[in-house]
């Protein structure tokens, strides 16, 4: 009689010369996938720029002449940028006599043990930075000596921004002759 | 005594599920980084201890290191008011078009004088050929810019206004550009703004260490 075949398989016929399909593995070696994965996240995370830019406050007097500030000599210190980052000080009033004595020139990495220096030796109450920028300074040099009064925690309103009067540009141009600058 | 049979196994891992975490954190990272506007023009900022973070809406004012200065006018700010009013305070006539083309540019770097016919024009201006807003302590447009802004920021705070306005400097530019932006901000009344700056750290054992190790106990 004939038989229904019920053994699993549904029509495929067993036995010898009956050629077995191959049964290919489904699965596929990710490794390579894993390592393009983790090659891109690395080349993410290291192009995007982690700096955040910063803001920094500025504060701008309004420019009032019934308003001056008066300033003791005893507790000022005028700062003096010049061109190839270089910075004069003096302290107090420029006198005729003293003059080459009391002008110094220094540069950024000395600024900041001389306004420490200054800041300890005034009272608060006195003391005054003048900051005064030549044409030929930077941008970035107004900036470092506005941040300078930050790290030594200048107190906001002792110190200020000032135009430079032409005995001072004298000054700074003669240095920069003798020293070399260009 | 009786063989200890260790079952060998494959070394073979799979893979699907680190694969799947890879690029999980992939598109993660590739998401969650905000994307920069291209930034046309090259500016690299001095550096400061200010730890605040940059504001994303603004009105920046760009300085490049050549002394050419820019006005970028972010999306939610009033620009749509700023131009119009520009406009008509200083007597462009731009007409309805022109005013929309001036709207949609990415940032202002042109003279007074060559706003219209730059906006007429087919061929685009690049960056690096404008000339800047001029600055000059005679001719100093960014002023009438800024007059602009405040008249539409009108009756709002002015401290929201203070916060969003950024000078944008290359640290090589003069100093004397800088003081003309400083001029056109206090020909209008404003003495606050803020200066875009890369992150320091503070230096060691100075004054303002001191202070923040203290605050910190």
């Amino acid at each position: 009689m004939a038989e229904m075949d019920t053994s699993s398989g549904g029509g495929h016929k067993k036995g010898p010369g009956v050629k077995k399909a191959k049964k290919n593995s489904t699965r596929v070696d990710l490794t390579p996938m894993v390592d393009l994965g983790f090659l891109l996240l690395t080349f993410f995370v290291f192009t995007t720029t982690m700096s955040q830019s910063t803001a920094m406050n500025m504060n701008e007097p309004k420019d009032d002449p019934n308003q001056q500030l008066k300033v003791k000599n005893s507790g000022a210190m005028t700062i003096l940028l010049g061109k190839g980052n270089q910075v004069y000080y003096y302290y107090g009033q420029l006198m005729p006599e003293t003059i080459s004595q009391d002008f110094k020139s220094t540069n950024f990495a000395g600024i900041r043990s001389l306004i420490l220096e200054k800041k300890k030796a005034t009272p608060i109450d006195d003391l005054m930075y003048i900051i005064k920028s030549d044409e030929k300074s930077t941008f970035k040099n107004a900036i470092d000596i506005l941040d300078e009064m930050t790290i030594s925690a200048v107190p906001p309103g002792h110190y200020a921004e000032v135009d430079m009067v032409d005995v001072e540009k004298m000054l700074i141009q003669k240095t920069e002759e003798a020293n070399g600058i260009k | 005594m009786p063989k200890v049979k260790i079952p060998r196994k494959s070394t073979t891992i799979d893979m699907t599920a680190m694969c799947d975490v890879a690029f999980l954190l992939l598109s993660f990272f590739i998401l969650a980084t905000k994307q920069k506007p291209p930034e046309v023009l090259s500016v690299k900022t001095p550096t400061s201890v200010s730890s605040k973070a940059a504001p994303d809406k603004s009105i920046l004012i760009t300085m490049t290191k050549d002394g050419k200065v820019f006005l970028m006018m972010g999306e939610d700010t009033k620009k749509n008011e700023i131009v119009d009013d520009f406009n008509t305070t200083r007597g462009l006539q731009l007409n309805p078009t022109e005013l929309a083309k001036l709207k949609k540019t990415e940032f202002i770097g042109l003279p007074v004088g060559m706003l219209k016919s730059a906006l007429n024009s087919n061929r685009e201006i690049p960056a690096n050929e404008m000339p800047g807003i001029p600055v000059d302590s005679t001719n100093n447009e960014l002023s009438y810019w800024i007059k602009s802004i405040t008249n539409a920021y009108k009756g709002e705070d002015l401290r929201k206004l203070q916060d969003m306005l950024l000078v944008k400097g290359d640290g090589e530019a003069l100093y004397p550009v800088f003081k003309n932006i400083k001029n056109a901000f206090k020909a209008n009344e404003i003495f606050k703004f803020r200066i875009v700056t890369e992150g320091e750290n503070v230096p060691l054992g100075s004054e303002l260490y001191k202070t923040a190790q203290t605050e910190k106990k």
